[in-house]
């Protein structure tokens, strides 16, 4: 089966045509760099996204402090990752890239800052 | 009368990258405006990746974009930052008015460069009728409520256009809990970055609407609908071809003019239909040693090209400086 496959990894948005057989990627054309042979990998096999949002500072004049995950995460976990960063307060003051929390929803990836509080 | 060797105005990315290749370049004594109580301009509220593949070969967000810029600026004393500062009158000498709170200043600017970005067209310039409720945002505007402060502005979104701040305002409302009801566009395909449509509008199941406009708000104090049409190729209404959704938001979407009314105060020849410096030559304007560069010289796609084009504005005010010893 081909599957056509739109390339995030960069601003071009490559179209990706994906010979899939069952769940694994056996063919890949389209693709202007090495990077789209990746991304259609993950997204027919395990699709990932990195996620982004903010989280409440107490304390600072700055209310919110952006935050990202270092790494992407499986897209069936958004959901579920975006209640636990509702629930997150930072009180103390935080540096961009400084890790708010380790090992986040034990997924393996950090969520980290992505500015610093102010 | 104080005088200084180049004046900026904007810390955003296009100012900024300027700032440095000016100081780069050998000139020493920098004024730079910025009107926020920060720098960063629009990066700061743009917290999703996607930023620096080009320019940094790395995928960065918009905040982490513009700390780079923003260190380099820290490290160079001959880069005086005023925050705070917004230019309220430009003359054709580069002499600028700004406020900063509490004070009325004057300088003088032997170069200037204009980075003040662009504003986002509101509903009035595409003419939806309907009543005139709370709940009618730009999504930028949107963008910055709930990135920066911290406030969700509805429950139940429709957005006009499919330009990318609207794709990123879809998902991030779907993130935070609130439900998009449909992306509504009247041209046969979106505006925005395609990997936009994927990442924010597919992957999260919200229809989008090719030739379709809004036609009518629904509402009293607050929306409660809206009315959308199919349009035919030359954007006319296909009667009896209206759909109806139930929402209490509308984001609109629709791009972005070039913010140039102070170079325009100041007599620089203009192109009145895209509202930027008409010229000849990247970042040039008609008076000489007044140069735009970023968005306010012309729109563009990704912050990557706006970083890459305004470091060519910080070498020609450099060179300029230079002729004028």
């Amino acid at each position: 089966m081909i599957r056509k496959v739109t390339c995030i990894d960069c601003p071009k948005g490559c179209v990706l045509s994906v010979g899939v057989e069952g769940r694994k990627v056996v063919k890949i054309t389209g693709n202007e760099c090495p990077k789209g042979e990746e991304y259609a990998v993950s997204e027919i096999e395990d699709p990932t996204r990195i996620l982004t949002s903010t989280v409440l500072a107490e304390g600072f004049s700055l209310r919110m402090v952006p935050v990202r995950t270092d790494r992407p995460i499986p897209k069936g976990d958004i959901k579920r990752a975006m209640k636990e960063i509702k629930r997150i307060r930072i009180s103390e003051p935080v540096r961009i890239g400084d890790i708010i929390i380790e090992d986040f929803l034990r997924l393996g990836v950090d969520l980290i800052a992505t500015r610093e509080s102010r | 009368m104080i005088e200084r060797d180049l004046v900026i105005v904007g810390g955003g990315p296009a100012g900024m990258a300027a700032a440095i290749a000016a100081h780069e370049n050998g000139v020493e004594d920098i004024l730079l405006l910025e009107r926020d109580h920060c720098l960063g301009g629009i990066l700061n509220q743009c917290i999703h990746t996607g930023f620096g593949i080009e320019y940094f070969k790395e995928v960065l967000t918009g905040p982490e974009y513009a700390h780079r810029f923003i260190e380099k600026i820290r490290s160079a004393p001959q880069i005086e930052v005023s925050l705070r500062s917004f230019v309220v009158r430009l003359e054709e000498d580069k002499r600028l008015f700004f406020i900063k709170p509490g004070v009325l200043e004057n300088v003088k600017a032997r170069a200037l460069i204009m980075a003040t970005g662009c504003r986002e067209k509101t509903r009035e310039m595409i003419h939806i009728a309907g009543t005139r409720p709370s709940g009618i945002f730009s999504a930028g505007l949107a963008q910055k409520l709930i990135n920066i402060e911290g406030l969700l502005p509805g429950r139940k979104a429709v957005i006009a256009g499919s330009g990318d701040i609207g794709l990123i305002m879809a998902r991030r409302f779907m993130l935070e809990g609130a439900e998009v009801k449909a992306v509504i566009e009247i041209q046969k395909e979106t505006r925005g970055l395609l990997r936009n449509v994927v990442q924010c509008v597919e992957d999260f199941d919200i229809p989008v609407y090719f030739n379709h406009r809004i036609s009518k708000i629904y509402g009293k104090e607050r929306v409660e609908k809206i009315s959308a049409v199919r349009v035919d190729g030359d954007f006319n209404d296909i009667p009896g071809a209206e759909i109806e959704f139930e929402c209490d938001t509308v984001l609109i979407s629709v791009g972005l003019i070039p913010e140039n009314e102070l170079i325009e105060m100041a007599g620089v020849r203009m192109d009145k239909k895209t509202n930027s410096p008409v010229s000849k030559e990247l970042n040039r304007t008609s008076i000489p040693g007044l140069f735009v560069c970023g968005n306010s010289f012309k729109v563009y796609d990704i912050v990557d090209s706006v970083s890459r084009d305004s470091v060519i504005a910080g070498r020609l005010a450099a060179e300029y400086l230079r002729a004028l010893r």
